[in-house]
């Protein structure tokens, strides 16, 4: 197990360096805390809609998948339908928050001008 | 070509930071989500970029993107399209669903084809391992969880006693000791593979379904956030650092969001996972007893008393949400500020069918955004107030949250609608709110219930009003 880790970490061709890794996620989940301070109420469902449509970026790993799948007719349906149900989230997520967010900006800006 | 790569991915991080980041403020968040939209399209410009050329990456792999992008992504736009405003948390939960379901593909297509997306280390293998246990949840939560908001499901009785927590225990040992097997044969074992799939599919369907419908929109903004972390743990997999950092910062944001939402629901997080339903002590406990001293009128009193008033104040709720009432709502104010009525809306922070929602709404049936007032503001004008009129709102207008230090309420912050000179209750029944918790508001002697459904209800009192000529002077 421990020189299984150890190559985990040392050799990785493909996975980035272990420790890299954990640096990206840890500074990433603090950047991820730091970033939602106060959120005005009016803005809690566009926000976890916005959020959810950033959560489908797993469609890069479903590239990926099909990129690497080289010929094989499996990976290339798992990635495949990977990559729609990844985009139906990330193109109807984004969508779907703006028709909100929309309805939000249209009176304040008219208000703002007169 | 190296460095264009890592130039792309950090320009696609740092907008999607400022994105999450102006997605907080009301004036930048719809140029916000923009913004996060063209991040993610340059991450995939420049993952492409980056495999182009590998042999591998041959005119079959782009056939197949093609497919999954136009089926994706066209069934995704109809679907935001189409879906009514009112729909809203259901629609989020599908969405998310489908984000944990992708995750998990991945993570079983690098299982089922080991050396083709990972390098087979034990990192890769409990990257795997993580990435299917939380894409799985993600899965089957979200759909119960969007099934039970649109009424085709219901909990199971069984599913509301003690026993679930035991079933629920025993599905996560299933899982715990699946994914140990995984592990130890280093990601060989398809017997755990599919053992892990299936019980932690079971686990999210166990943990979800118990949810009242009030409290849904909370595990939605978690199981948005275990999406986020299926995304890292994908990462992990296919050696992705934009996707390492983007899915922990969408985890990260979720989980505070669904704190933020817990807050203004006056719930703490584990009360709303592990069933500590306020209605469950408090209606045993006695504060549950009968209404006594209910007054009840008619639609038409009711307009009477609109007629002659000259400052309203409407108090939406998650009834008015369900009977998709808010149009007819409109209607009705419409003409009361035609006969000169001052009317607001006094928006708690969780009212409609999750926060924020009934800004949504309201804002959708082109209620002026300024007529919308936040608890804190309106509540001091209430004593000034001549009608309330409280449409499907209940726990969020009752007086014991600040006068009964008994009350499993207490301390939640409530609007003041009591102080009004006059109160009307649209309600379709007695039945106590989402905490089962009855509200002193309705034998209050100010108060006057009106029995219906919003949406009859508000359509009635349109009529009256008009019967009586109110704004067509």
């Amino acid at each position: 197990m421990d020189s299984l880790f150890l190559m985990g970490a040392a050799t990785a061709s493909q996975t980035p360096p272990l420790v890299n890794a954990l640096w990206v996620l840890l500074l990433g989940s603090l950047l991820g805390f730091e970033l939602i301070g106060k959120v005005p109420p009016t803005l809690h469902t566009p926000l976890m809609s916005g959020a959810n449509a950033i959560s489908g970026i797993t469609m890069l790993a479903a590239l990926t998948a099909i990129i690497k799948a080289d010929g094989s007719t499996p990976l290339l349906i798992l990635g495949s339908v990977s990559l729609g149900f990844a985009l139906f989230n990330v193109i109807g997520g984004f969508l779907v928050t703006d028709r909100m967010l929309a309805m939000f900006s249209r009176k304040p800006a008219r208000k703002e001008n007169s | 070509m190296e460095f264009l790569n890592y130039a792309i991915d950090l320009v696609a991080v740092l907008l999607l930071a400022l994105g999450i980041k102006g997605l907080s403020k009301v004036r930048s968040a719809r140029s916000a989500n923009q913004l996060a939209a063209v991040a993610m399209a340059l991450a995939v410009i420049g993952l492409l970029i980056s495999y182009v050329g590998t042999p591998s990456f041959d005119g079959q792999a782009w056939a197949w993107i093609i497919v999954g992008t136009l089926v994706g992504g066209v069934l995704g736009a109809i679907t935001a399209q189409r879906v009514p405003m009112t729909s809203m948390p259901e629609t989020v939960a599908l969405f998310n669903g489908c984000g944990g379901i992708s995750s998990l593909l991945v993570a079983l297509a690098a299982a089922l084809f080991p050396g083709t997306l990972d390098d087979g280390t034990l990192v890769a293998v409990v990257s795997i391992v993580v990435s299917v246990f939380v894409g799985s949840i993600t899965f089957t939560g979200s759909i119960v969880a969007m099934a039970k908001l649109q009424g085709w499901l219901s909990t199971p009785p069984w599913m509301q006693s003690k026993i679930r927590h035991l079933v629920n225990i025993a599905l996560a040992v299933v899982c715990l000791v699946a994914a140990i097997k995984l592990i130890a044969s280093d990601g060989s074992s398809h017997a755990a593979l599919w053992l892990l799939v299936i019980a932690s599919g079971l686990l999210g369907i166990g943990v979800t379904l118990p949810i009242g419908g009030a409290d849904m929109p909370v595990v939605i903004s978690l199981l948005n956030s275990y999406s986020g972390v299926a995304a890292a743990a994908a990462g992990f997999v296919v050696g992705s650092q934009l996707l390492i950092v983007a899915g922990a910062m969408v985890g990260a944001a979720g989980l505070i969001l669904t704190q933020v939402m817990c807050n203004g629901m006056n719930r703490s997080l584990v009360s709303v996972l592990f069933g500590g339903a306020l209605g469950a002590g408090s209606s045993s406990g006695g504060a549950g007893g009968e209404y006594t001293n209910i007054t009840s009128c008619s639609v038409e009193e009711c307009a009477l008393t609109l007629e002659a008033a000259e400052r309203v104040v409407i108090v939406p709720g998650y009834g008015l949400a369900v009977a998709q009432a808010q149009h007819t709502l409109r209607e009705v104010t419409r003409s009361l500020e035609a006969a000169g009525i001052q009317v607001d809306y006094a928006i708690h922070p969780v009212a409609g069918r999750m926060p924020g929602h009934m800004n949504v709404l309201l804002a959708e049936a082109d209620v002026p955004y300024e007529q919308l007032k936040e608890m804190d503001i309106i509540n001091p004008d209430f004593p000034a107030t001549d009608v309330v009129l409280v449409l499907g709102a209940n726990d969020v207008v009752n007086p014991q949250a600040k006068n009964d230090p008994e009350s499993p309420l207490y301390g939640m912050p409530v609007l003041d609608v009591q102080q009004a000179r006059t109160v009307f209750v649209v309600k379709r029944g007695m039945s106590a709110g989402y905490s089962g918790i009855k509200n002193d508001l309705f034998e209050l002697a100010n108060t006057s219930m009106v029995f219906g459904d919003a949406k009859k209800v508000l359509g009635d009192l349109l009529g009256e009003l008009k019967e009586l000529g109110v704004g067509k002077k």
